[in-house]
């Protein structure tokens, strides 16, 4: 089986997937997918089950948040092909208001906490999962504290206040 | 007739008993909740709590400058906190591009490769304390101690170390470090031994540990698992090997694999890696022997290297990159990158985001300990409440990596 390079796979997306594909680069050594919100388990789901390729390892995936941008939140999935030695990460980004993503549980069983925690940190659902509840932190905790906009500590502080260096504060708004 | 369904009603009418193995309980080793559903002396099901010693790493490296994150990656898996370290600084070598000189490379590979020995030879002398062999446990650690003094001799501390800067070491190797690996390198294989000798073919330690938590290297790799417990399932993926960093492709190892993916194929897989480990120590004290390069132990990248001290005083441009340095002042490349190293428990990767400033934006951990924990209650199903101890303690679950 010959090892299929990233051009090869882009073209097999794009001809299955079109316009789904929103845009493709490689970061240093990564190459990089923008993948339109609802097809992005498809993709993977066809990447799975591809014989070309077999990506059967999902290395990792996280939520993602760009406060000021016009799609603030974002999910990104790392899958691996351990036959070809060739690992592709896929991002897809979405709104608030449509905060839910198709679980990729029915293909990894490791996606299960992976996704959990997404939910715990960032409040993206995802449907199809069976046990979609906080991971890390406590069950009744009522925001999602991997968000930029809350602080990591106590507001009166202002020793470690970023504008002391003569800088805007480091991407977080303070909530007052 | 009659009997037959009272005998049947009686099954329907079965109670299993709801038993709270943890959080805090003698036996697993670490803070651990499940909760298990038990027939007797069999386990039904589990259901895993976990983080109970959360302390929200992803969280806070988004308010550190890149140098000072290095102390919360120790806090992940602390039995191999080197290997941590060293791959949070690739992480953010690969991202500003710093080239490295080979002689760091190797530096770095024999701490990892110390750190791989220490992990494991936790983990194994743990299985053989949960079979009831304390003897093995209290004997190895003379050798992990020695581990430490060298870690301690590098960068002063121990458990947590913080070895290492970003762009290579903060101070090259003394001679105590190098009389102290030639005396680990000499009296380390006849432990090990002596170890092996004790548990490898010991009757009643096979007897525990064979077919005891096994799993199938399909569902190993649809948990995605990674590391020993991936290796024992029989595949043979390591990312020393699939993807080589900090020159790992020079050297010549083997990867042991297994064939069942039980706690005994798992307790001989890290036994084989940390003789492994060994002969690739031993490449790397010769390989440094041998490079024209004596003396030197970070890259050149003034802008993220802190100058010695004696320059700060006496010269202007190493005050001002001191300044820059500690003030975070420097600027970084805008982008993505993942790094992954083979920590003790498998690909513990980074995946960094920057936005140019001094904070990461984004940093998340790719933690194998929690990804693989995810497999425990199918692989202690059906099991005795003993074995399923067994099964923890062999699948090395780290507490502060689970956690994060």
């Amino acid at each position: 089986m010959n090892k299929p390079d990233v051009s090869q796979i882009a073209e097999a997306l794009k001809e299955k997937f079109g316009k789904a594909i929103l845009s493709q680069e490689q970061l240093y050594d990564f190459p990089d997918f923008i993948v339109d919100k609802n097809t992005v388990s498809d993709v993977i789901r066809f990447l799975f089950d591809d014989e070309r390729f077999q990506f059967r390892f999902l290395t990792t995936l996280c939520g993602l948040h760009f406060p000021g941008t016009e799609k603030p939140f974002a999910i990104m999935y790392q899958v691996h092909s351990l036959i070809h030695n060739l690992r592709l990460r896929f991002k897809a980004f979405t709104t608030i208001d449509d905060l839910e993503f198709d679980s990729l549980t029915p293909i990894f069983s490791g996606a299960n906490w992976m996704e959990r925690e997404t939910y715990d940190f960032y409040g993206i659902q995802f449907k199809g999962h069976p046990n979609l509840k906080r991971i890390l932190n406590v069950d009744d905790m009522d925001y999602f504290p991997m968000r930029k906009e809350y602080p990591v500590e106590d507001l009166t502080r202002y020793d470690k206040d970023d504008t002391m260096f003569g800088r805007e504060s480091a991407g977080f708004k303070k909530l007052i | 007739m009659e009997l037959s369904t009272d005998i049947k009603s009686q099954q329907e009418k079965k109670q299993y008993t709801t038993l709270n193995l943890g959080p805090i309980h003698p036996a697993t080793h670490g803070i651990f909740q499940n909760v298990l559903t038990m027939d007797g002396e069999i386990i039904i099901d589990a259901v895993s709590t976990i983080g109970y010693i959360h302390r929200a790493f992803e969280k806070l490296a988004e308010h550190k400058p890149f140098y000072q994150v290095t102390p919360l990656t120790d806090r992940m898996n602390y039995c191999s906190s080197p290997i941590n370290n060293l791959g949070w600084y690739m992480t953010v070598e690969k991202l500003i591009k710093a080239e490295l000189p080979k002689r760091v490379d190797y530096m770095r590979v024999i701490i990892m490769e110390l750190a791989r020995i220490s992990d494991h030879l936790v983990c194994n002398s743990v299985i053989g304390v949960d079979t009831g062999a304390m003897t093995g446990f209290l004997y190895v650690f003379q050798w992990r101690e020695l581990i430490y003094e060298i870690y301690e001799e590098i960068c002063g501390a121990r458990l947590t170390t913080n070895i290492g800067r970003i762009g290579g070491f903060e101070r090259d190797f003394n001679d105590v470090v190098w009389k102290k690996l030639d005396r680990f390198l000499r009296e380390f294989p006849a432990g090990l031994k002596e170890f092996e000798k004790l548990l490898v073919r010991n009757r009643i330690f096979m007897d525990r540990t064979i077919g005891c938590g096994g799993i199938s290297a399909e569902r190993a790799l649809n948990y995605s698992f990674a590391g020993p417990n991936l290796r024992a399932a029989g595949v043979d993926y390591d990312v020393r090997q699939m993807n080589p960093y900090s020159s790992y492709e020079d050297f010549e190892f083997e990867i042991p694999i297994g064939t069942n993916g039980d706690t005994y194929d798992r307790f001989m897989v890290r036994e084989e890696e940390m003789w492994q480990s060994l002969s690739i120590i031993r490449q790397a004290v010769d390989k440094i022997k041998n490079l024209p390069d004596k003396k030197s132990f970070h890259a050149d990248i003034p802008s993220f290297y802190l100058p010695p001290k004696e320059e700060v005083y006496n010269n202007m441009e190493a005050l001002i990159y001191h300044f820059k340095i500690v003030m975070g002042e420097t600027d970084v490349p805008i982008g993505e990158v993942y790094h992954c190293v083979e920590g003790g428990n498998g690909e513990l990767g980074y995946y960094l985001v920057s936005d140019g400033g001094r904070l990461p934006f984004r940093l998340h951990f790719r933690r194998p300990c929690f990804i693989y924990y995810q497999a425990y209650p199918e692989m202690i199903r059906g099991s005795f409440l003993s074995d399923a101890i067994l099964t923890l303690s062999s699948m090395n679950v780290i507490a502060g990596e689970l956690d994060s």
